[in-house]
């Protein structure tokens, strides 16, 4: 008896308090999207072999979006940082970590492309976007592109398919090529065979190295056997800087002329020293770049950080700028998520590498420079193309 | 296929099969004789480059360099095996593994914060910096056969110590009968922790030999901390002899395979090694 007398009662006021409770919280929420800040989460690699790259797109990220105000569309930031460890295996926990866990709004990150399979895997499933700032995996931006999956760096394709035309109007008819035996190696020797080829010339043998293997006697012993016209190679980090160095002490340098996708002499001249000497290269950028805006650029990375910019502040740097020219486009509004998007894919990026702006499967539509080491430095020589757009195969956006 | 390229490619698997040895004789040591994992065994690899790059921009000679760097990398070695080593001897290898794969990761933070990143490369003194040309396209690098000779001398010392002295009578004896040599008045902990020195300053010494030609990278000792294992495996554990034939055989293994069969160039030396396990499961020479 006494039970039921007082069900209602009670019933009744839980249901007022929830209901001001909710009421409350609603007006609350439209005011507080203003002052809460965007969760940026950083998905890259602070230890390993890859820690410096990490480094320089942070960076070169934070640089971009203090120069905008140091907010997003008029929200503060705040940055979420997961170390990927550039370990494949851990990709898809560390995003689950990051969306799930810190229920961040947007995916910055990764470099390695093994860890881009994974992080682009989550980010297809759960919608969040992603700004890939590195990983030039074909497949992001092909295969596997998204509404919400964005790429402010390259493609494999793009920094190795215009040396093709490169070789041929040099007038090489045989190349040899020699990479790792991996995504980006094969990918890169793919783009430049299919630019070398439409181009009239023959790849006459591709050799592959096991990754990460720097042992390369036995390989410079057979281009020597082979006596090709050039060498189109790809390696980067402490393979690249052996292999310039150990084809030079071979006697191959200034006998058979050494082509590559630019990652062969990124962050890595120094160690090679003198063997770099006429090395060519193609990549969609070069720190010599004389443009205001790279000049600008330079001064105010060295000021900050007191070190010299490379590509991956580069690419760090516009990852940046298109979060700030997307926020202000939609008032910083991260919860419509299709709004957002097609304000970033929209974007038109005034790069220090030279302005660009997204393609259809959301890969930079950009111009790749033809650059010379001379000098202990990547001196660009030309543009070898002009606002090329990767061809995005398999890609139905 | 040229004569001059079967044997240029021989030359060049057995310069490889020399290196290895270096790296791989401190650990057949240390396993062999105090029956230690060390797993940082390639991050000392790592020490001794980032040290002699370091070195020679200080003192500005290579082998100056090496000179103060031995010392100094023998030294770590001690200091590994006093605080951190010596309280696994009692210790089953899982605790083993787990503290010498801790000690990578410490080593390879402290490579970070005290050189950084970056790539580095250090110059091949003038002395050695000739080629010698072997073909019309092909040179071949003085410095390689230096380092192919300075190893061939370690191998050849390290076994007259061990088989000719009355110090490598202790090791020998302490790794067989560790009870026995201690009965006999015998400081087997002295014997030790000389044993993991000399095995630290062998693959740092390997590092730094061969850092002109291998350029000096965050990460560089992890694979060759593998490779190094798979000599020691085929080798026999604890057998230097087998340590010597196993590089050897996994240099040219490496290289022949990568010139006949370079779709499964990376297969080449495990493959070797089952092989070699399949009829003889110890290795070599255990």
């Amino acid at each position: 008896m006494h039970n039921k007398n007082k069900m209602p009662c009670s019933f009744r006021s839980t249901f007022t308090a929830s209901a001001l409770a909710l009421a409350l919280s609603a007006s609350m929420s439209s005011l507080a999207l203003a002052a809460e800040p965007v969760k940026v989460g950083l998905l890259l690699p602070y230890t390993g072999t890859f820690a410096a790259l990490g480094e320089a797109t942070t960076n070169g990220m934070k640089l971009a979006i203090e120069q905008q105000g140091g907010n997003l569309g008029g929200r503060p930031v705040e940055y979420v940082v997961v170390d990927s460890e550039a370990n494949p295996g851990k990709a898809v926990p560390n995003m689950q970590k990051l969306i799930a866990g810190s229920q961040v709004d947007v995916v910055v990150g990764p470099v390695h492309s093994g860890v881009g399979m994974g992080a682009v895997k989550v980010a297809r499933e759960t919608g969040v976007p992603l700004i890939i700032p590195n990983a030039g995996f074909n497949a992001a931006t092909g295969p596997l592109c998204a509404s919400n999956i964005f790429r402010t760096s390259f493609t494999s394709w793009q920094t190795a398919y215009p040396m093709g035309q490169v070789a041929a109007d040099k007038g090489y008819k045989n190349i040899v090529t020699v990479a790792w035996r991996y995504g980006f190696g094969t990918e890169s020797v793919e783009g430049f065979k299919e630019g070398f080829e439409q181009a009239g010339g023959t790849v006459s043998k591709e050799i592959y190295v096991p990754f990460p293997d720097v042992e390369f006697q036995s390989q410079l012993t057979e281009i020597a056997a082979l006596k090709p016209d050039a060498v189109f190679v790809f390696f980067a980090g402490g393979g690249a800087a052996k292999f310039v160095q150990d084809y030079a002490a071979a006697g191959l340098q200034g006998k058979i002329p050494l082509l590559g996708s630019g990652f062969l002499t990124e962050g890595t001249l120094q160690a090679q020293g003198a063997a770099a000497t006429g090395v060519l290269t193609t990549l969609h950028y070069a720190d010599s770049l004389d443009t205001p805006q790279n000049n600008k650029f330079r001064a105010d990375y060295r000021q900050k950080f007191g070190k010299e910019a490379d590509i991956y502040a580069v690419q760090g740097y516009d990852s940046g700028l298109l979060l700030a020219q997307s926020l202000t486009k939609v008032s910083g509004n991260t919860q419509d998520r299709a709004a957002w998007n097609a304000a970033m894919a929209d974007a038109r990026i005034d790069s220090p590498r030279g302005a660009w702006s997204f393609s259809k499967a959301h890969n930079p539509v950009q111009n790749v420079y033809l650059r010379e080491v001379r000098d202990g430095a990547n001196v660009v020589v030309s543009t070898a193309a002009t606002a090329l757009a990767d061809p995005a195969r398999g890609c139905k956006l | 296929m040229e004569v001059s390229t079967i044997l240029i490619q021989t030359m060049n698997g057995l310069q490889y099969g020399l290196l290895l040895f270096l790296i791989a004789s401190g650990l057949t040591l240390i396993f062999g004789i105090m029956h230690i994992i060390n797993l940082a065994h390639g991050a000392l690899y790592m020490v001794g480059a980032y040290l002699v790059y370091w070195l020679t921009g200080l003192v500005g000679d290579l082998f100056l360099a090496i000179l103060i760097g031995v010392p100094l990398a023998a030294l770590l070695g001690v200091l590994i095996e006093r605080f951190l080593i010596q309280a696994l001897y009692r210790r089953d290898h899982l605790d083993q593994v787990l503290m010498t794969f801790g000690l990578i990761m410490v080593i390879d933070s402290l490579r970070s914060i005290i050189w950084g990143n970056d790539v580095h490369s250090v110059a091949i003194p003038e002395l050695l910096s000739g080629s010698i040309q072997l073909t019309e396209t092909l040179d071949y690098p003085v410095y390689r056969l230096f380092i192919s000779a300075v190893c061939a001398v370690i191998a050849l010392a390290m076994y007259l110590v061990l088989q000719r002295t009355r110090l490598g009578m202790l090791i020998r004896g302490g790794s067989s009968n560790r009870e026995m040599v201690q009965c006999l008045g015998i400081d087997i902990r002295l014997i030790y922790t000389l044993v993991f020195a000399a095995g630290a300053a062998l693959t740092a010494f390997a590092g730094m030999i061969a850092a002109p030609v291998s350029s000096v990278y965050p990460g560089m000792g992890n694979q060759i901390l593998i490779i190094a294992f798979v000599v020691v495996v085929i080798g026999g554990l604890g057998s230097i002899r087998g340590a010597f034939l196993g590089a050897l055989l996994v240099g040219l293994t490496a290289t022949w395979g990568a010139v006949l069969v370079p779709q499964y160039a990376g297969m080449a030396v495990y493959v070797l090694m089952a092989v070699v396990l399949l009829f003889k499961p110890r290795g070599l020479f255990a």
